[in-house]
């Protein structure tokens, strides 16, 4: 167990053991505390983001008020320079997916996750293979065997952003069949989920929360989850699948596994009392039945991490990211 | 017929006291919204969404929806007033109700406009109750090529229609489109134009645009003109609203015309903005008084209102059987939705009979409160033009700061708006027209990503404009709108031969 998750269990501990003495050490926002999101309103970070005020508001777990603001410019780079120039400031806390690692690779701004402070993991995003309902390929394998019998650049893959997450899945899907697709970048997942059931293009790797409704409609297939394990929620979602039922794309063939990190970060020089608070905040509103609907609704991997543990997962991921990119040619020009 | 029964049922939901006052409170701090720029319906209802989380999600999203309503009537005001679009689809109403309100015909103006906004979201909503899963299809056709063919129409019906000599309008819509092409490249991921400065990443906002241009690049002119300690003489008529409706049914071609180019615009999802464009553009080409747009024509108002309004109505379509937002106050509203646990998309209609019916009978009775709330302030709004310059134009200045530091939280924006202000001063001094500017900037990125991705998609061939009856009829559309002049001139001189 790492020290600083120990320090937060002990800090927990003492909290509900003497109340007193808490209360006079631990620390407390002061004001509103404002939740940035680098991503337009209505995608997967900001329904987050939106689902924890909320929770947070209605269950009172906070003394002061909590708002959410987004920061979509330059592809979320907006909002982690706002982060990364509010250094010390406790009453900020920035919402991440996948563009912590992407935008400043492939952007070139100066900016990386070491500018922030680490605060908890709150899920891992899925990513699943769909295509449109009407199509007949019913399995990875039909479907590449589609897209090679078509000719290189015939398929179209849609996606969220340029040289971001679902592009990234895209270039690895090519190299691991040896295929060639055309990605088309669209401004949210919702349109892009739309843009499949309108035949505009020919599969998506949409996030589950993303194509739910679609795929309960009957307007789209769910071919393979790129985890390494099939997703653990066994509630039937249409008549008869759940998504226990997709299979993993390693076990089809596909050879690859991508989840994107939904956790939250704090500008850096806070100390380690107002880190420690929003553990517990975090914590706390992980125990609460609207925040376990939504896990269950987006199908998430609902890893939680803190402290060193954390970190490390996130300089990992960075170097894996930087590794898929440099491979795809999708690094800033310098 | 089950329909009809489920929307009675709708309307004895919103009937409720409860729903009632919320959905008045919504339509008070909605117009509240859409008078200050720059606020906006998306942020007003983002920061006013966790005061829903108590309520039924019905009730949450009648008063929303209410306040929706309230910033797309409160938009109009300021455009009026001041010639200050409070929100983008407002700039349009600028064009002629700014010079109504200047000649002491601001009631009006004022009149007219939320009218035909009451008209617009009527004919909306009445398309949504009787059509709403064939209009899901409809917006289901739309991909990237389409989407291009309607930015396509809308500049085409847009171009040639100024005063100005057709060099300086295309000198002005290049300007936009440069200045829209600043920040992230959405294509290709990479940074465009922004020489280093971090305070250029996102490109330049619109309304830090608009509200500059029109806003300050207006009260410079007036400086110009001589700080004078008079307010304008206008004589508070209450019998202004009366006055004004006799007079509307003449305007009823424009009116339907309107209605349906903004449901269209609603539903494809272009929005409100390129609906108030392109319904102020080719009304200017149809109407018999054409040539006096821009002078303080009533029908300049009532094509661009109608539009807007019947647009943001219909976007709520889309956004409800699709999951997919029309317009980014509908993204919010759709985040709360989630929030409330109902999931946008082709079952909500099935599933959540009750919201869905609730919203639709709230559009309705949303509307028609909103109309006489509006209303019945008219004078009073019409009144604020008695304030002399003097007093009221650092008032403005203020407003326009917070506004422009609203959008992004960044006091950049208020340098930048700052700036925009003389551009747009000097721009009307040259004669320079403003709107096919503000037409590129708020436009051109998307029109842009609409053709790369046509193109990405049909790996370079330009045909995919014409792979379809229904790009290929928009794109003819616009062809013959771009071109009309000519073709009007061409056939005016072929009648004229015959005859000589």
């Amino acid at each position: 167990m790492s020290h600083a998750l120990k320090a937060a269990l002990l800090g927990a501990a003492v909290l509900s053991v003497s109340p007193v003495s808490a209360a006079l050490a631990a620390w407390e926002p002061t004001r509103t505390v404002e939740i940035i999101v680098p991503a337009g309103p209505g995608g997967g970070a900001d329904q987050m983001a939106r689902v924890v005020q909320g929770i947070v508001t209605k269950h009172n777990l906070m003394k002061q008020a909590m708002v959410v603001i987004n920061k979509a410019g330059a592809a979320g780079g907006e909002g982690f320079l706002d982060v990364k120039g509010s250094n010390a400031n406790p009453h900020k806390l920035v919402i991440t997916l996948s563009n912590l690692f992407t935008t400043p690779l492939a952007t070139g701004i100066p900016f990386n996750w070491k500018d922030l402070t680490p605060v908890a993991m709150m899920a891992l995003d899925e990513f699943v293979l769909w295509v449109n309902a009407d199509k007949p390929y019913k399995s990875v394998k039909d479907y590449i065997t589609a897209i090679k019998a078509k000719g290189p650049g015939e398929f179209k893959m849609g996606g969220t952003g340029s040289k971001q997450e679902d592009q990234i899945i895209t270039v690895a899907i090519e190299k691991a069949a040896n295929v060639k697709l055309t990605y088309i970048p669209f401004r949210g997942g919702g349109e892009v989920a739309v843009q499949l059931v309108g035949g505009h293009v020919d599969s998506t790797v949409n996030n589950p929360i993303e194509a739910v409704a679609q795929w309960r409609a009957g307007k789209v297939r769910p071919l393979c989850v790129f985890d390494g394990k099939p997703l653990p929620y066994t509630d039937k979602v249409t008549a008869d699948m759940a998504w226990s039922d997709i299979p993993t794309c390693k076990s089809q063939g596909l050879d690859m596994e991508y989840v994107m990190l939904r956790g939250f970060f704090m500008p850096a020089g806070v100390t380690k009392d107002q880190v420690a608070f929003y553990v517990d905040l975090l914590q706390k509103v992980r125990e609460t039945p609207e925040w376990k609907d939504l896990m269950k609704t987006g199908a998430f991997n609902q890893t939680f991490m803190i402290g060193d543990e954390y970190a490390k997962w996130v300089a990992a991921e960075e170097a894996r990211h930087r590794d898929l990119m440099t491979a795809a040619g999708f690094l800033a020009g310098k | 017929m089950e329909d009809v029964v489920n929307l009675f049922h709708g309307f004895a939901v919103v009937l409720q006291p409860f729903n009632l006052a919320v959905m008045v409170l919504g339509i008070v701090l909605g117009v509240i919204i859409g008078v200050l720029p720059g606020l906006g319906g998306a942020n007003g209802i983002a920061i006013l969404l966790p005061l829903t989380f108590s309520m039924s999600p019905t009730s949450a999203i009648i008063m929303l929806s209410c306040i929706y309503w309230g910033a797309l009537f409160g938009g109009a005001i300021t455009s009026v007033l001041f010639n200050i679009p409070g929100e983008p689809w407002s700039v349009a109403t600028t064009f002629d109700g700014h010079p109504m309100a200047q000649q002491g015909r601001a009631g009006e103006a004022l009149t007219a406009a939320f009218t035909s906004s009451f008209v617009g979201a009527l004919f909306a909503v009445i398309v949504i109750t009787l059509v709403a899963p064939l209009v899901a299809l409809f917006a289901l056709k739309f991909g990237p090529a389409e989407k291009f063919s309607v930015f396509f129409l809308a500049f085409c019906s847009f171009i040639g229609m100024g005063k100005e000599p057709p060099f300086k309008t295309l000198v002005s819509m290049m300007i936009g489109f440069a200045l829209a092409a600043v920040g992230l490249d959405s294509v290709t991921g990479q940074l465009r134009l922004t020489f280093g400065f971090t305070d250029f990443l996102n490109g330049f906002d619109f309304l830090i645009a608009v509200i500059g241009l029109f806003g300050i690049g207006e009260i410079l002119l007036t400086m110009e003109e001589g700080l004078a300690f008079k307010g304008k003489a206008v004589a508070i008529n209450p019998r202004v609203v009366w006055q004004t409706w006799l007079e509307l049914p003449r305007y009823w071609m424009t009116s339907l015309r309107s209605c349906l180019i903004g449901c269209w615009m609603g539903i494809s999802p272009a929005g409100a903005t390129p609906a108030s464009f392109m319904s102020y553009g080719i009304a200017k080409r149809i109407s018999k008084r054409g040539f006096n747009f821009g002078k303080g024509e009533i029908e300049g108002v009532v094509a661009p209102e109608t539009a807007a309004h019947a647009a943001g109505t219909a976007a709520l379509l889309p956004m409800l059987s699709l999951g997919v937002p029309g317009s980014p106050t509908a993204a919010v509203l759709l985040g709360g939705l989630l929030i409330w646990g109902l999931q946008p998309g082709p079952l909500l209609f099935v599933e959540q009979k009750d919201f869905v019916w609730g919203l639709i009978a709230s559009m309705y009775i949303g509307n028609l409160v909103g109309l006489i709330i509006v209303l019945t302030m008219v004078p009073l709004f019409a009144a604020i033009l008695r304030i002399p310059f003097s007093v009221i134009a650092p008032v403005i200045l203020v407003i326009c700061a917070i506004g422009a530091y609203t959008v992004h939280n960044s006091t950049f924006d208020v340098v930048m708006m700052l700036v925009f202000g003389i551009v747009g001063y000097v721009m009307k001094k040259c004669d320079y027209p403003l709107a096919p500017m503000v037409l590129a900037i708020v436009l051109g990125d998307k029109a842009e990503e609409a053709f790369r991705q046509s193109l990405l998609a049909s790996q370079g061939h330009l045909a995919v404009f014409w792979s379809n009856g229904l790009v290929g009829s928009i794109m003819a559309l616009g062809l013959i709108s771009l071109f009309w002049p000519l073709i009007q001139g061409a056939w005016s001189r072929m009648r004229a031969r015959p005859a000589s």
